[in-house]
């Protein structure tokens, strides 16, 4: 059998494998993150909590209204979004002109509130949701068994990445939202609604985190802590990508799914703590990070 | 048979009593027994224990008659939210302020182990029904407190020792990457290596991972018969359902589930948990004794009752029944007492309290049924086997507590 450092190398395919889909997951969440800092100059914290309303919804979406994963997959980010968009209008807009910090704090506050609430109505053990019936089973890669599942979100998550991605760096509307976040009082002289560009660029931020909350939720228990502990892994993805630079949060966001997935074969133990020690590294070397723009 | 002086003490105080006959109602130390339900009710461990484990509690006293040497039986409870902090400072105020006479539930080892501190400084009782470590009647064994339901050491010594002697000779480990797992990973691997088989690897995961994928994936690797989970809640649910994904139990390996209850089983349901071999100190369906009060309890609660449920009920009314015998509820006299009692009932078969101050009682090894074999939403185990009482437990020779002179 071929050895890498000491692994087979099936082994060590398989967990690059699962490195990328944890990895699209990072990808699919910073990039909201990305979004919204970009524009609305947000470190939007809810982002966890928002995540995490997503997978709630699927749930009781399917529970009380029988309402299918793809059709979930599409209603979701809709209802999560224009929840969103709710509260950028009403809360968010009221301290867009102070300094970042209120910002942070209060979507913190929200998070909380979010989580709080749902805790007190479901505990937080979670329930599960089954994972649909067209992607039960699994492909044999000859490397690995794959759960079909999994394979459709690496493809779902990298699909919605790279649309996003083409979006903004590619179509005008894209256009209008950078020359939004380089100069908005210019923009609104051209006659383009800026608050409007704002309220719904929060609002895509948002669904994007919903969209990843269904993916989610056939893999791991939905419970309304499930976000907290994502989003601070999610937080050291976009230092280390560069905070709002759109392709550096979907590629760090990939890489570090890759790092962890081999430190969760080498060294077990430090799983959790490596995609820190590597934002530690880039803070150090490179204080913008990987791909932001020297200030 | 050797004796130390608190037992010698509390033998006299239980004869004293006995003299004293008539005027038990005397002996009472106020106008009513008072029982406090500490568990988790809002968290992880909410379903295995939590409400269910107080309407058990309510039930028992509800069966007693609701009153023991002519004064009432009151219950009240709090949720410790496994914080050790919290369970202390509960405990303290229910001592300070209302008091209490015996705490019951108790989940969380951590929290445990701090609440039996501040019954021993304050000559209390407890009897602990939900937590897991051996060492609560071991290196962290008092005077103050008994330990009722099961204990890591059972759980490691009935699963891993059955699961080899069917053949499953090579392991690999999941272990969760703190006190709790490394000691039952060191079990097991005792067990194991004692009984033929090997341990072939492993991995000690961070304490909670929700993505086991990759560990999964290893494990497979490792061409292990066996992958045995020393972790527990929901990293097991986690690392179970996982390994249904991924296809494990359909390449030939088995999983070996350590501290499993019936609420995760039932959570998890049977197509990702079939074939998994627990041990268990009770089943509901293990008996008409059992089915009995599992009925009962169901028909209160909505759900059937993990082993930690049903060892609240039969703990409280052994505690009452020794209060009723005592004449008293002065802690060091109810404990001798309980002592002195065999513990036989729907739960408990050949029981009875050490010095160190575990209940021993046979235990069970189970397999999880497979959907076509079960019957009904809880129809989830197959009782293969009994380990009988005295050797389910770690033998008073290898004790380390204070309390066992050796």
């Amino acid at each position: 059998m071929t050895m890498i450092f000491g692994v087979p190398l099936a082994v060590f395919m398989g967990q690059l494998m699962l490195g990328l889909i944890n990895g699209a997951f990072y990808a699919l969440l910073s990039l909201g993150l990305a979004v919204i800092f970009g524009l609305l100059k947000i470190i939007n914290f809810a982002h966890g909590a928002q995540y995490m309303l997503g997978a709630f919804a699927a749930l009781l979406g399917l529970q009380y209204l029988g309402i299918n994963y793809w059709l979930a997959l599409l209603l979701v980010p809709l209802v999560v979004g224009g929840l969103g968009m709710v509260i950028e209008r009403t809360i968010l807009r009221r301290i867009a002109h102070l300094d970042h910090l209120y910002g942070l704090l209060l979507t913190y506050g929200l998070a909380l509130i979010f989580e709080g609430t749902l805790i007190n109505f479901f505990g937080v053990s979670g329930a599960s949701y089954p994972v649909p019936e067209a992607l039960q089973g699994g492909l044999n890669l000859g490397f690995m068994f794959l759960p079909t599942y999994r394979g459709w979100v690496l493809v779902a998550a990298l699909a919605v990445c790279l649309g996003t991605w083409f979006v903004i760096e590619r179509t005008r509307l894209g256009a209008y939202l950078r020359a939004g976040t380089e100069n908005p009082a210019l923009m609104q002289a051209f006659g383009v609604n800026v608050p409007q560009l704002v309220t719904l660029t929060y609002g895509f931020g948002v669904a994007l985190a919903a969209f990843a909350g269904v993916l989610a939720a056939p893999l791991y228990p939905v419970s309304p802590t499930m976000g907290s502990s994502l989003l601070i892994v999610v937080f050291a993805v976009v230092v280390i990508g560069g905070m709002g630079s759109i392709l550096g949060a979907i590629l760090t966001g990939l890489a570090m799914g890759l790092v962890e997935g081999l430190t969760k074969v080498y060294y077990p133990e430090a799983a959790n703590t490596v995609i820190f020690l590597v934002m530690i590294l880039v803070l150090m070397l490179r204080p913008a990070g990987l791909f932001g723009k020297e200030a | 048979m050797t004796f130390n002086k608190r037992t010698l003490a509390g033998a006299i105080a239980v004869a004293t009593t006995a003299l004293a006959g008539g005027t038990a109602q005397a002996q009472m130390s106020d106008d009513a027994v008072r029982i406090g339900y500490l568990a988790d009710m809002s968290g992880t461990y909410r379903d295995l224990a939590g409400p269910g484990g107080l309407e058990a509690l309510n039930m028992a006293v509800e069966d007693f008659g609701g009153e023991v040497n002519g004064v009432p039986i009151e219950v009240f409870s709090a949720d410790d939210r496994n914080s050790a902090d919290v369970g202390a400072n509960t405990v303290r105020e229910w001592i300070d302020q209302r008091n209490v006479d015996l705490v019951a539930g108790m989940v969380a080892s951590s929290v445990s182990i701090a609440v039996t501190k501040v019954l021993e400084e304050n000559d209390g009782l407890a009897i602990i029904s939900g937590s897991a470590a051996s060492s609560i009647t071991n290196e962290h064994c008092t005077p103050n407190h008994i330990h009722w339901v099961y204990d890591t050491y059972p759980l490691a010594h009935g699963t891993a020792k059955a699961v080899v002697e069917q053949g499953g000779d090579t392991w690999f480990m999941l272990t969760a990457d703190y006190a709790f797992g490394h000691a039952l990973e060191g079990d097991v691997t005792k067990v194991v290596e004692e009984n033929g088989g090997e341990v072939v690897g492993g991995v000690r995961h961070p304490f909670p991972t929700s993505d086991f994928s990759s560990y999964i994936l290893q494990a497979q690797g490792s061409g292990a018969d066996i992958v045995g989970l020393a972790n527990a809640g929901s990293d097991t649910v986690n690392a179970i359902k996982t390994a249904s994904q991924f296809g494990l139990t359909q390449t030939g390996q088995q999983l070996a589930g350590l501290l499993i209850f019936l609420n995760d089983v039932h959570a998890m349901g049977l197509e990702a948990t079939q074939g998994l071999l627990l041990t268990t100190g009770w089943y509901w369906d293990m008996d008409e004794q059992s089915r009995e009060w599992a009925e009962r309890y169901f028909e209160r609660v909505g759900r059937m009752p993990t082993m930690v449920q049903a060892g609240v009920y039969s703990s409280t009314m052994h505690y009452l029944n020794a209060v009723e015998a005592a004449g008293t509820d002065e802690p060091e006299v109810v404990r001798a007492q309980m002592g002195e009692m065999p513990v036989e009932d729907f739960f408990s078969r050949n029981g009875r309290i050490r010095e160190d101050g575990r209940m021993v009682h046979d235990m069970y090894l189970a397999q999880v049924k497979s959907p076509e074999e079960s019957t009904g939403e809880w129809d989830l185990y197959e009782i293969k086997s009994t380990i009988p009482a005295e050797e389910a437990y770690r033998p008073l020779s290898e004790s380390q507590c204070d309390l066992v002179n050796q």
